[in-house]
């Protein structure tokens, strides 16, 4: 099974491409200060708004802070929300999903109910309200608001998923046998969603990812703090693109464009695998299938 | 009530010509690094209006069979070698299936070859009303005829299969199981083919309405002439039905002859226990044990012949040689594949 | 069969001393002793009134009703009366098969007495006590009862090893088990199963197994509970027909070993026969006849149960005229809508011997002799022996002549 999985060429990218990245927000601030001597916070006086050159391989900003030390710092902020938001929001959405389809009657109205009032939620404007009302909002305190309010569609996803697993007769096959509700959910109905899980975790990532970028554009950010979100809204505040400073926004957008794109490849892998109909033709299948036809099979 | 929709369109062909002469079909799935073979040198030979049965259990490569006879077959399957040749009614040159692509099969397909599926549900349209899908068909293959007089054509084809014409605007959930399958019937024989191949199309009804489903299989045969090749796990149902049958087992026919002889002198150790497998209705009881063991992995198939490894009454050499189909006992046609009917005729006999 | 219960006190030695004296049942009584004075299911069949009376039947429904409410597109209900005043009876060691078409309400029996659905009227009655709906009793019932399924590839979850499937049986059922001694029943319940080397299976994962080996994991772990009762809901109907004797052949073999009761639900009434003692036959959610098995088959009793043996194939009745044998076999109608169910007796409007009274008022039970009764009117009426005299084909056409006659 985990072969499948890695045989799969956008698997293999998606997640070189994720690992890179998770690399570079644990140990790049280091190798960034220790190797290379920058410090994403430290003004260089002499050296304001420069393009990429020598002593700074992406530039500097207003401040004459390096380019290249504040994305690598910015992937540290923007995987710390990415990961914290998506974990939040995962587990809320299992706890909230799951137990919904797999006890059904009222437990589910009542989950049900809450996540319905979550999906139709005007979720932008909520988060504003919410982190203008938290003062001092820090990294930690987006991803959890993220996380909170992002949870309903996978919960909604898991519930159906949840229900159909529950009617399967293995399920009602070890209710029988006297397994209790819980362990029936843990053993029994989770290993089937730890597909969907990991599928719905990634997409959550890139959407927290993406949202701490958006609420930082919109301000809602803490200036303090460095991620690939307030590095754009300080481009955007000094106006870089009718300035033609692009190395001030494209490092950091390319850099959530590529965590978007790895992450939706490696999700191609988890349908595949979940899916086999969408692996029935696969390149390598095709090929046999013709050399076979060609051959007039084997002597 | 019986519905006698019309004459039949021509008079009854004379029995004993061929409609589908089938030569060393085999059959491989490209997945895997080694190819697998899922029929193997199958050879048969259809006659017009005759009901050929096909038995097997999992694993035996009916369902490839199947969709290698009917062209419907996707990769990774791929027919590797052999023929399928269909004659034609109008007496030309008989065509090798096998070889005819996309659009030139289209031509074949309702008006000489059609299918009926094991669930009606996967053959009718569940948006469409029935009589819509049958005014499609009927179209297609007849672009003069009208949308009424399809409509009406539709009508006196359910009649064929006991269904009311009013049931014609319904959608195919309306229906009840047995008339959904009834209904596909009718729509597979809806551009008078000459072979009907169906597979398993009672496995999904109770026994009253298979019953009744092959009363009307044997009474349109009768009346319209197509031949059929009947597909099923089944065999006391064939034993019933079929004119002749063939076993399968691992991929290749094992045993083939007509029904009375399969029934009352199996050559093959493996038709012997599958017809053993069925208790019987009213015969005194017996203790009785099927066939021991499980069908061979065709990705490994056992050496020599693939029976062997559950065979009762396996000797030196099963291990080793590949049996061939070969004539045995006294009627004509009857072949079995067994180095016990190779060796000495007289050893072919049963063993209870 | 009902002496030893008297002496120890316990019915759940009752069934297991009628075993034969054979290693694997001596081996499995041995435990069941050892496992006596912690199991408090034990304790609590030694309740003082219980040596009095040995209640005859293991397992009873008692005229229990199912009636499904469906919501239908434009919020309006339809009730879907699937099983009416079903009654059904199993003595300990006794193999009873349900048979009917599909919607008959056969399997829906079946789930009540495993008790996925609560009876909308009657009660399920285990060792003569009606069973209550908490879910403490639930687990109780279920140690005495199991369901084997239909589908073998859907029962196991195919994220288990085999071993863990009995494992978790033995450690919900049995508690005081050691992991070793767990490991070798295990052993013990694989090789009764006849899936030997039991170590090899019980690596192994449900992918991995053939339909028959994966059914034999299902009984392994429904007997690892050690219950008095299976309930076989289509048991073998899924499995390639040249295993499907070796799977009756086992179900009969715990029988005899274990005196295990079995509740056989199918549609093929030849492998009814071969596997069981007695034979009720549903139609449209009741009970229509039942009977000893050889009673109902040589000479059924009602309609219905003649049309669904004369619709079974027979190898035996050989390959013979096979005009005559479909001959009016082309209209055999089609089981009733059990929404608006018909009036009076629910075969009435397929059935060539109507009267007018069959579509008036339900038949009354006619008892036959030898626990064999049918619910129909020809018997009230003294037309019984025109069953034995045709065929439902026969009958058929003769009374469609006779209709077209009239008019």
């Amino acid at each position: 099974m985990r072969t499948v999985f890695l045989r799969s060429w956008k698997v293999r990218i998606g997640l070189a491409v994720l690992v890179f990245f998770l690399l570079l927000a644990v140990f790049g601030p280091w190798l960034t200060h220790s190797v290379f001597g920058l410090d994403p916070r430290a003004n260089d006086t002499s050296a304001i708004s420069q393009s990429p050159g020598d002593g700074h391989p992406l530039g500097t900003n207003q401040y004459g802070q390096d380019m290249l030390a504040q994305v690598v710092a910015g992937a540290r902020g923007s995987m710390y929300v990415g990961v914290l938001g998506a974990v939040v929001g995962t587990a809320i959405a299992i706890l909230v999903g799951v137990p919904a389809g797999f006890y059904g009657g009222k437990v589910d109205t009542a989950l049900n109910f809450v996540t319905n009032l979550f999906l139709v939620m005007p979720t932008l404007p909520l988060v504003m309200i919410v982190a203008g009302y938290l003062q001092g909002t820090g990294l930690t305190t987006i991803a959890l608001i993220i996380g909170f309010f992002g949870w309903s569609g996978g919960a909604r996803t898991l519930r159906a998923q949840a229900m159909s697993i529950a009617n399967r007769d293995f399920v009602r096959a070890m209710r029988m046998l006297g397994e209790r509700g819980r362990r029936l959910v843990f053993a029994e109905v989770l290993p089937h969603l730890t597909g969907l899980i990991a599928s719905m975790f990634l997409h959550a990532m890139i959407g927290a990812v993406m949202a701490e970028a958006g609420l930082a554009f919109l301000g809602i950010s803490d200036s303090s703090s460095i991620s690939w979100g307030t590095m754009i809204q300080g481009a955007q505040q000094q106006s870089a693109v009718l300035r033609g400073l692009w190395w001030w926004f494209v490092p950091p957008g390319l850099c959530i464009a590529l965590i978007g794109t790895a992450a939706a490849l490696v999700n191609f892998g988890i349908d595949e695998l979940a899916n086999p109909k969408l692996r029935a033709a696969r390149p390598a299948t095709v090929r046999r299938t013709k050399q076979l036809a060609r051959t007039g099979g084997a002597a | 009530m019986t519905v006698h929709a019309e004459k039949p369109l021509q008079p009854m062909i004379p029995a004993g010509q061929a409609v589908l002469d089938v030569r060393g079909l085999t059959v491989e799935y490209a997945t895997g690094a080694e190819p697998v073979r899922a029929c193997t040198d199958i050879s048969f030979t259809l006659r017009r209006g005759e009901i050929l049965g096909v038995a097997g259990e999992s694993g035996s490569g009916k369902s490839t069979l199947i969709t290698a006879l009917t062209r419907l077959q996707r990769p990774p399957a791929v027919t590797t070698g052999g023929e399928i040749l269909f004659h034609g009614r109008d007496g030309a040159k008989p065509v090798d299936l096998v070889t005819l692509d996309g659009r030139q099969l289209r031509r074949y397909r309702w008006t000489a070859l059609s299918i009926v599926l094991q669930s009606a549900m996967d053959a009718l349209n569940p948006v469409m009303r029935i009589g819509a899908q049958f005014a499609d068909v009927l179209r297609a293959h007849d672009r003069t005829l009208g949308k009424r007089a399809a409509w009406a054509r539709a009508e006196e084809l359910l009649a064929l299969v006991g269904i009311s014409a009013d049931r014609v605007r319904d959608y195919p959930h309306q229906l009840s199981g047995g008339m959904r399958q009834r209904a596909a019937i009718a729509l597979a024989l809806a551009c008078r083919p000459e072979l009907v191949v169906m597979d398993e199309p009672t496995t999904a009804v109770d026994v009253v309405m298979q019953r009744q489903i092959l009363a009307q299989v044997l009474r349109l045969r009768r009346e319209l002439g197509f031949a059929v090749v009947f597909v099923t796990h089944d065999l006391s149902l064939l034993l019933e039905l079929a004119d002749r049958i063939a076993v399968m087992y691992a991929g290749r026919i094992v045993e083939v002859g007509e029904a009375a002889a399969i029934y009352g002198a199996p050559k093959h150790p493996y038709t012997q226990g599958l017809r053993d497998s069925f208790p019987p209705l009213h015969a005194p009881l017996r203790d009785l044990h099927g066939i021991p063991g499980t069908p061979p992995d065709l990705r490994r198939p056992p050496a020599g012949c693939p029976f062997h490894p559950r065979c009762a009454r396996r000797t030196d050499g099963c291990d080793e040689r590949l049996p061939l189909l070969l004539p045995v006992g006294r009627d004509a046609g009857h072949e079995a594949a067994c180095l016990l009917n190779e060796t000495d005729g007289d050893h072919g006999g049963e063993t209870r | 069969m009902s002496k030893p219960a008297i002496e120890t006190g316990s019915t759940d030695n009752a069934s297991t001393d009628t075993a034969s004296a054979d290693s694997t049942s001596t081996a499995t009584r041995r435990a069941r002793t050892a496992k006596d004075p912690k199991n408090p299911k034990a304790a609590k069949d030694r309740h003082p009134e219980e040596p009095a009376h040995t209640p005859e039947y293991v397992l009873e429904a008692r005229d229990v009703s199912k009636h499904f409410t469906v919501r239908g597109a434009l919020g309006r209900t339809t009730v879907v009366h699937a099983v009416e005043d079903a009654t059904v009876r199993l003595k300990p060691g006794q193999i009873l098969a349900l048979v009917g078409e599909s919607g008959s309400g056969k399997t829906t029996l079946a789930r009540m007495l495993a008790r996925f659905h609560e009876p909308t009227s009657g009660e399920i009655v285990l060792r003569g006590e009606a069973v209550s709906r908490s879910g403490r009793a639930r687990r109780g019932y279920h140690s005495e009862v199991q369901l084997i399924f239909q589908d073998p590839f859907g029962s196991l979850n195919p994220m288990h090893r085999v071993r863990y499937n009995l494992d978790r049986a033995l450690r919900l059922h049995h508690r005081h088990l050691t992991a070793a001694e767990r490991e070798e029943r295990t052993t013990q319940l694989l090789e009764r199963v006849s899936l030997t080397p039991a170590a090899e299976f019980a690596a192994k994962f449900p992918h991995e197994l053939s339909g028959g080996q994966r059914q034999r994991v299902v009984i392994a772990r429904a007997l690892a509970v050690e219950p008095k009762v299976l309930l076989g809901d289509e048991p073998i109907s899924m499995l390639d027909v040249s295993i499907r004797l070796e799977m009756l052949n086992l179900l009969q073999r715990l029988r005899t070993e274990d005196g295990l009761a079995l509740l056989y639900i199918t549609h093929d009434i030849a492998s009814a026969r071969y596997l069981c003692d007695d034979i009720a036959v549903m139609y449209a959610g009741q009970m229509v006849e039942s009977g000893p098995k050889e009673a109902v088959i040589a000479s059924p009793q009602h309609p219905y149960t003649k049309l669904l043996i004369e619709s079974s194939p027979d190898p035996e009745r050989g390959v013979g005229d096979r005009e005559a044998f479909f001959a009016g076999a082309d209209e055999l109608g089609e089981p009733p809508s059990l929404i608006d169910p018909p009036t009076g007796c629910r075969f009435h409007p397929r059935c060539p011997f109507a009267m007018k009274e069959c579509g008036e008022q339900a038949p009354p039970r006619a008892e036959l002799g030898d626990g064999h009764w049918a619910k129909c009117w020809l018997h009230a009426r003294g037309r019984a022996g025109e069953l034995a005299d045709t065929t439902h084909a026969a009958a058929t056409a003769a009374r469609r002549e006779a209709l077209q006659g009239a008019s």
